[in-house]
C-alpha cells in the first residue's frame, strides 16, 4: 500500500498514515515533501511498531515500513 | 531512541525560550510579554499606522528576528522550501480570527503560557478554551478537514516574506522616524533593539529545529496519543516558573495581573478561537513565522492574516482592555460580537473543509 501526501501539511500526513494502517497492514509507503511531516510521520510508524527506512528522491522522501 | 532525543532538544528549546522570554521582560519588555506574537505583530500594526490605538505602537524586532532566525537556519540545513497555493485566502481569513481570538484575550498561547508561569489565573481560563478549541480542530481533522496541497514555488516567492522583514528591519534603524512608536503603554515599554532582535533570532532557529508548536502539542496529545510537542510547552512553563519565582514576579490571582483582564468567558472564548483556527491552519502563531521563514508563502499570508487581523481588532475596538472588569476592562460588545462571529465562520469553513470536499481526493 502507497500513500500520497506530497503537498500536504502536518498533522495531515500523519492522519492519513493513521487512517491507512487501521487494517494493521504488514507494509506500507508514504510519499511526502516536506521534512516536518518526514519527521512526524516516521516517529507515528515507529510508535506503531513498525521497522521504517527512508528514501531520497528530489526533495522528495519515500518512507517505506514494514512489521 | 529517536523519540527520546527529540523530546529531550523541545525540551532543553522550551527550557531556553522561557528564559530568554523573563531575561526579555527584565531588560524592558512589558511584564509577562516576554514573547507574544499575537502582542507584538500588533504593535507592529500600530508602527506601520495600520491601526489607530497611541499604547500599542512599535515595531517589535523580535518578530523579525523569529522569522530572519527561521529563514537563516533553514537556508544553512537546506531545508528552506519555497511553498505555497493550500487555500490562502482562507489562511488569510483564519489569521485575522486567530488575531482577534488572541487579542480579545490578551496574548498569543506562546503568552498564554508566560502569563500562567507569573501566576496568572486568566491565563487558566484562556488555556481551557484553547484546549477546546483544539479539541474541535482536532474532531475535523479526525474526519478529514484540510486546506488542500502546497505546490512547489519559486524561491523568491518562499524568501519575499524575509526579504520584507530584512528592508523593514533596516528601516527601522536607519529611519526609525518613520514609524509611529507609543509614548506611554506597552508599545512603549522595550528592551534594546539589538537585544530584542538577537533573541527573536535565537528563538526562531530553536522554534525551526525543533518545530516547536503550542497548539500543535495539544493536538498530537488528542490525535496521536503523542506528548513529544507538548514537552517544548511544558518546558517553558516550567522554566519561565522558576525564573519568576527568583525574580519576584509570580503573583497568583485574578486580579491585578499586568495586561490581562478577568472577563473570564472571552478569555475563554477568545483562545477557543484561537485554538480552532491554529488547529485549522495546521500551527499557532509562532509556528506561522517560523514556516513563513522556512519558505512557506501560505504561512506568510497568513502573517499578513495576524497582522490585519490586529489592525481591525483596534480601529474597531474588539480588543479586550486590560485591567479588572469592575474597573471597566475586559471585552466590549464589539468585541464579543466578533468573538461570537469569529467561531460562527470557523466552524462553518471547517465543517465545509471536512464534509464538503470528499471528492477532491
Amino acid at each position: 500500500m502507497e500513500i500520497d501526501c506530497r503537498g500536504l501539511s502536518c498533522p495531515e500526513p500523519v492522519i492519513r498514515t493513521k487512517r491507512a494502517i487501521i487494517g494493521n497492514p504488514q507494509s506500507i509507503d508514504v510519499l511526502v515533501d516536506q521534512v516536518a511531516p518526514l519527521e512526524n510521520v516516521q516517529r507515528f510508524l515507529k510508535a506503531m511498531k513498525y521497522k521504517v527506512t527512508v528514501v531520497e528522491l528530489n526533495g522528495e522522501w519515500k518512507i517505506s515500513a514494514t512489521k | 531512541m529517536t523519540i527520546s532525543k527529540e523530546k529531550r532538544n523541545l525540551a532543553l528549546a522550551g527550557a531556553l525560550i522561557g528564559i530568554i522570554a523573563i531575561v526579555l521582560v527584565l531588560l524592558g519588555n512589558p511584564k509577562n510579554m516576554g514573547f507574544c506574537i499575537a502582542c507584538f505583530i500588533r504593535d507592529i500594526a500600530g508602527g506601520l499606522k495600520l491601526h489607530t490605538a497611541a499604547p500599542v505602537k512599535y515595531i517589535r524586532p523580535e518578530i523579525i528576528g523569529l522569522i530572519l532566525g527561521s529563514f537563516l537556519i533553514s537556508v544553512v540545513t537546506k531545508e528552506f522550501n519555497a511553498r505555497g497555493g493550500s487555500s490562502p485566502m482562507l489562511r488569510f481569513c483564519i489569521g485575522a480570527m486567530v488575531m482577534i481570538g488572541c487579542l480579545a484575550f490578551l496574548g498569543c498561547p506562546f503568552r498564554m503560557v508566560l502569563r500562567l508561569s507569573a501566576g496568572d489565573l486568566n491565563a487558566l481560563i484562556g488555556l481551557l478554551g484553547f484546549a477546546a478549541g483544539i479539541g474541535v480542530g482536532s474532531f475535523f481533522l479526525s474526519k478529514g478537514f484540510s486546506l488542500g496541497r502546497t505546490q512547489r514555488q519559486a524561491p523568491l516567492e518562499g524568501c519575499a516574506i524575509s526579504v520584507v522583514n530584512i528592508i523593514l528591519l533596516i528601516l527601522a534603524i536607519a529611519v526609525p522616524t518613520l514609524f509611529a512608536v507609543s509614548e506611554s503603554g506597552p508599545g512603549s515599554m522595550h528592551a534594546a533593539i539589538g537585544i530584542s532582535l538577537i533573541a527573536g533570532l535565537v528563538v526562531g532557529v530553536l522554534a525551526q529545529r525543533t518545530r516547536m508548536c503550542m497548539a500543535g502539542g495539544f493536538r498530537d496529545l488528542y490525535l496521536l496519543k503523542d506528548g513529544t510537542l507538548i514537552c517544548g510547552f511544558i518546558a517553558l512553563f516550567v522554566f519561565a516558573l522558576i525564573m519568576n519565582l527568583i525574580t519576584g514576579n509570580f503573583k497568583l490571582g485574578f486580579t491585578g495581573q499586568p495586561v490581562a483582564h478577568n472577563a473570564h468567558i472571552w478569555n475563554f472564548l477568545g483562545m477557543f478561537v484561537c485554538g480552532l483556527g491554529c488547529c485549522m491552519l495546521g500551527g499557532c502563531p509562532l509556528r506561522q513565522l517560523i514556516l513563513a521563514g522556512e519558505g512557506n508563502s501560505d504561512s506568510a499570508i497568513t502573517v499578513l492574516g495576524l497582522l490585519t487581523g490586529a489592525a481591525f481588532s483596534h480601529n474597531f475596538g474588539l480588543a479586550g482592555a486590560a485591567g479588572a472588569v469592575a474597573d471597566g476592562g475586559g471585552v466590549k460588545s464589539a468585541g464579543k460580537i466578533a468573538v461570537i462571529a469569529c467561531i460562527v465562520i470557523l466552524l462553518c469553513i471547517a465543517c465545509i473543509k471536512t464534509f464538503a470536499k470528499k471528492k477532491e481526493d
